[in-house]
């Protein structure tokens, strides 16, 4: 699976394409030779590859317009890219398109303590805006578990997440403007300084459309204070309902904790002996429950998520006690992933979405695939918002097993689907659940997504064939759509 | 938290909707009416979603609530109420008739606003039904989604003109463990100085509101956070301070009487400077929601350019000659995409035709 893509272009037609672009742009802006255009082949999901037949690396909004009217007018299909770490296969390139990176955009041209805002350029990394922001107190809440190296374009298209959205919102609700251009090469913004726009929320569907609708060129991020003091809670159970019933109590006295994470007993024994975390390795569940705030804050809201956290059921508690406390209990989860990747060969990170109460029957599912499929699967779990990653751990070496792993994760999904859930919560559908869009999608809603794609990209160039698919793709999975829970849980509400 | 007979009930109205929009005539959406007066004068016949009603699932510890598109706000504020539970973002009751299908549709936010955020940050998940009268599933009742484009946020706002609301999904939130209101004597430039620098410190600011050189503040949250807040901040306490957050949220606060007359919102950068107009101004969201009473005859245009130019925009949104045009011009590149979007989603201009922009 992780050979090398082939070129597959006619040689004549990359003339055509490379020459337009390079009326567009200066020349050395646009790759072609096979050693350039490599890097290109895949994102974050390295077992999907595709050589580009091009590469451009615009350096201002001017040369991204002259590219947009460039590849209009041949009718080539474009594929927006910014750091690559994405998980989807979202900047899969297109055998005889184009890639448009915004590496080159990848200045900060704002920073306003007062206005407590941002104005970046979309390959501005997540992890610079909050760095930046620093001295005057303030950070950018979105923190997905890349933020070192993603940027800003791609969470615009990905509406990523991380551990603190519960409390503090994913990149739809820190995002007040974008600035972009279609495949026309029209540059609209949306959003805008004032907290709402005249009109349509258009900001609102841009985000996460995944690069599909138009090419980021500037972003305008919210700020917010950072809190004055954090801390964490490590809690034991014996039991992963336990664990689940502890996360509902601690909703249901009215806390909303910064930071709300579960492990289970094969995640924590992955992570221990790698980061030396300090966790139970006996428990069935860890959760790790943060409060941020002012200093007299979490002291009151740590006190509460104890007492909530014990008359649940918690065989061990422990409160972090210093920052570099926290920190420890935080590197454990931080480092499930390169856990995994330490353990096993190769794992494959699932993405699905669930209402919480359905989390015992989700992990029992879950053991059942592994007998069934033959593979062990771990589980991190962001506990507050329902977005459960199951890691699938294989070996690419050994014949059928990467295929197994594909089955198994669209099984997964299957399941949050059925329990009403999603298939995605922040890695995005991308080229990798095309597939499951088939089965939590009915065909007039698929076609609903086309007519809005249609809206912003009247000639369907960006990024088409991705996250969407086609009825006839649909026909070729051969899965149903799940009707809303009728299949399996008849008295199961379900949108 | 129904019974078949119920659901049978629902089903049968569903089909009335739907041969409603298969007879093929524009149509108004409307629930109760409460916001008649909102958008562009409504045309068409009426749609009454409000027999479409009744919570469909609550459950307090996933945060979230569906309900049917009539559902009254009262029905929903009742069963939140149980579980010590609020929509974080304050919309407008109207008396609690208002229902949750307008509120979406409207995209009305209360004082809390500039902290909670909007209605549209709190909908997970939304059916519509197109104008085919297929019953279309968006989003879900999680918090985290992004499978397939976010249609279901793009209807908060839209006015009804994408087509049918029947259902949604929204993210609740616990009540605060404490608040308190204070007010303080300060003129305008001074009231917006200390919102925008309080709101870069943390403090638990929630609400705000300026007029007449009077500026009041709601602090929320743990107990210890607002009473460190009040030592900070100072300013004398108000009683009935319940009062007074619903009168504004409600609009029946002593500026906003005379709804017959023309109520400006100037929706900006909440950094803008004092904007000299003529007439009152009552100042939201930390500044970033300002209400015009105009003295006398004032010029949409003047108001609109003044708006633009610090970053914002206007709207008449409410009373007045809705002639000028309600909701600020769009540009040509965002007017484009409106269109286009019209005509995918109603080819045939059936749902609250010209309700959002005359064009539309």
């Amino acid at each position: 699976m992780n050979a090398p893509a082939q070129p597959s272009f006619a040689p004549a037609r990359q003339r055509e394409v490379v020459d337009a672009l390079r009326r567009a742009v200066p020349a050395h802006c646009v790759l072609f030779d096979e050693e350039d255009t490599r890097p290109y082949e895949c994102d974050g999901l390295a077992a999907y590859r595709q050589l580009p037949m091009v590469v451009v690396l615009p350096e201002n909004e001017a040369q991204v317009v002259a590219i947009m009217k460039a590849c209009h007018a041949l009718g080539v299909q474009i594929v927006p890219r910014g750091a690559g770490t994405g998980l989807s296969g979202g900047a899969m390139p297109i055998a005889d398109g184009v890639v448009l990176s915004t590496a080159k955009f990848n200045q900060i041209l704002k920073m306003d303590k007062y206005s407590r805002t941002a104005v970046v350029q979309p390959g501005v990394r997540n992890l610079a805006i909050s760095e930046a922001a620093a001295p005057h107190g303030l950070y950018y809440a979105p923190d997905p578990s890349s933020q070192i190296a993603c940027t800003i374009g791609g969470n615009v298209a990905e509406n990523s997440g991380g551990v603190h959205c519960l409390k503090y919102g994913l990149t739809v609700h820190n995002v007040l403007r974008v600035r972009m251009v279609t495949s026309e090469g029209d540059v609209v913004e949306l959003g805008g300084g004032a907290l709402d726009a005249p009109g349509l929320d258009l900001l609102a569907v841009f985000i996460g459309s995944e690069g599909m609708l138009g090419v980021v060129t500037e972003v305008t991020v919210k700020l917010v204070p950072k809190p004055q003091a954090a801390r964490v809670i490590m809690a034991s159970f014996d039991d992963v309902v336990k664990g689940g019933n502890a996360v509902a109590n601690v909703i249901a006295a009215g806390i909303i904790p910064a930071g709300l994470e579960m492990m289970d007993k094969t995640s924590s024994r992955m992570v221990e002996p790698f980061v030396k975390a300090g966790y139970d390795i006996n428990a069935e569940a860890i959760l790790l429950c943060e409060s941020d705030g002012t200093v007299e804050e979490v002291e009151e809201e740590i006190g509460r998520m104890t007492d909530v956290l014990n008359a649940s059921g918690a065989t061990a508690i422990a409160c972090s006690q210093s920052e570099a406390e926290r920190l420890r209990f935080w590197s454990g989860r931080k480092n499930a992933f390169p856990a995994a990747g330490r353990i096993s060969p190769d794992y494959y990170c699932m993405d699905g979405t669930i209402p919480r109460k359905n989390l015992a029957q989700v992990l029992l599912g879950i053991a059942e695939m592994e007998k069934k499929y033959g593979l062990r699967c771990a589980n991190v779990f962001h506990a507050g918002d329902g977005n459960l990653h199951p890691l699938i751990l294989f070996d690419a070496n050994i014949a059928d097993e990467f295929h197994r792993a594909e089955l198994f994760g669209a099984e997964i999904l299957e399941l949050c689907v059925e329990v009403g859930g999603t298939i995605t919560g922040e890695h995005g559908v991308g080229i990798e659940k095309i597939n499951s869009m088939c089965v939590q999608f009915s065909p007039a809603e698929r076609e609903t997504f086309f007519k809005l794609k249609r809206a912003f990209d009247t000639a369907f160039l960006l990024n088409p064939d991705k996250a969407i698919p086609t009825l006839h793709r649909c026909a070729e999975y051969g899965k149903m759509h799940v009707q809303r829970g009728q299949m399996r849980f008849p008295d199961l509400p379900r949108f | 938290m129904q019974d078949h007979a119920q659901e049978q009930d629902m089903s049968a109205v569903l089909a009335s909707f739907r041969e409603r929009i298969l007879q093929g005539r524009p149509l108004q959406i409307r629930g109760a009416g409460t916001k008649d007066w909102y958008g562009q004068a409504p045309r068409g016949e009426v749609l009454d979603t409000r027999a479409y009603r009744g919570i469909i699932d609550y459950e307090p510890t996933e945060l979230v609530i569906t309900a049917r598109c009539g559902t009254p706000l009262s029905e929903i504020d009742a069963a939140l109420a149980e579980h010590n539970q609020m929509l974080a973002w304050e919309p407008p009751r109207f008396g609690g008739a208002a229902t949750v299908g307008g509120m979406v549709a409207a995209g009305l936010s209360g004082p809390a606003r500039a902290s909670a955020g909007a209605v549209r940050d709190f909908v997970l998940g939304a059916v519509l039904m197109d104008a085919q009268g297929e019953e279309l599933h968006f989003g879900g009742q999680v918090m985290k989604n992004v499978a397939g484009y976010d249609i279901s946020r793009l209807l908060a706002g839209s006015l009804g003109t994408l087509g049918l609301i029947l259902q949604v999904s929204l993210k609740v939130l616990p009540r605060p463990f404490a608040s308190s209101t204070h007010v303080f004597e300060i003129n305008q430039e001074g009231a917006l100085r200390l919102l925008n620098q309080s709101a870069g410190q943390p403090l638990p600011l929630v609400a705000s509101a300026w007029t007449s050189d009077v500026l009041t503040i709601r602090l929320s949250g743990a107990q210890a956070a607002v009473d460190a807040a009040i030592k900070k901040l100072g300013g004398t306490e108000l009683a009935n301070a319940d009062d007074f957050w619903t009168d504004l949220r409600e609009q029946s606060h002593a500026f906003f009487a005379q709804p017959e007359q023309p109520l400006w919102r100037l929706s900006l950068p909440s950094v803008a400077p004092p904007l000299d107009l003529p007439g009152r101004q009552l100042i939201e969201w930390g500044g970033a929601q300002r209400w015009l009473r105009p003295d006398g005859a004032v010029d949409a245009a003047t108001l609109r350019a003044a708006a633009q130019s610090v970053g914002g925009h206007a709207s008449l949104h409410r009373g007045g000659d809705k002639g000028v045009g309600v909701f600020h011009p769009l540009s040509a590149s965002v007017e484009k995409i409106h269109r286009q979007l019209k005509q995918q989603f109603d080819p045939r201009g059936l749902f609250n035709p010209g309700r959002l922009y005359a064009s539309l």
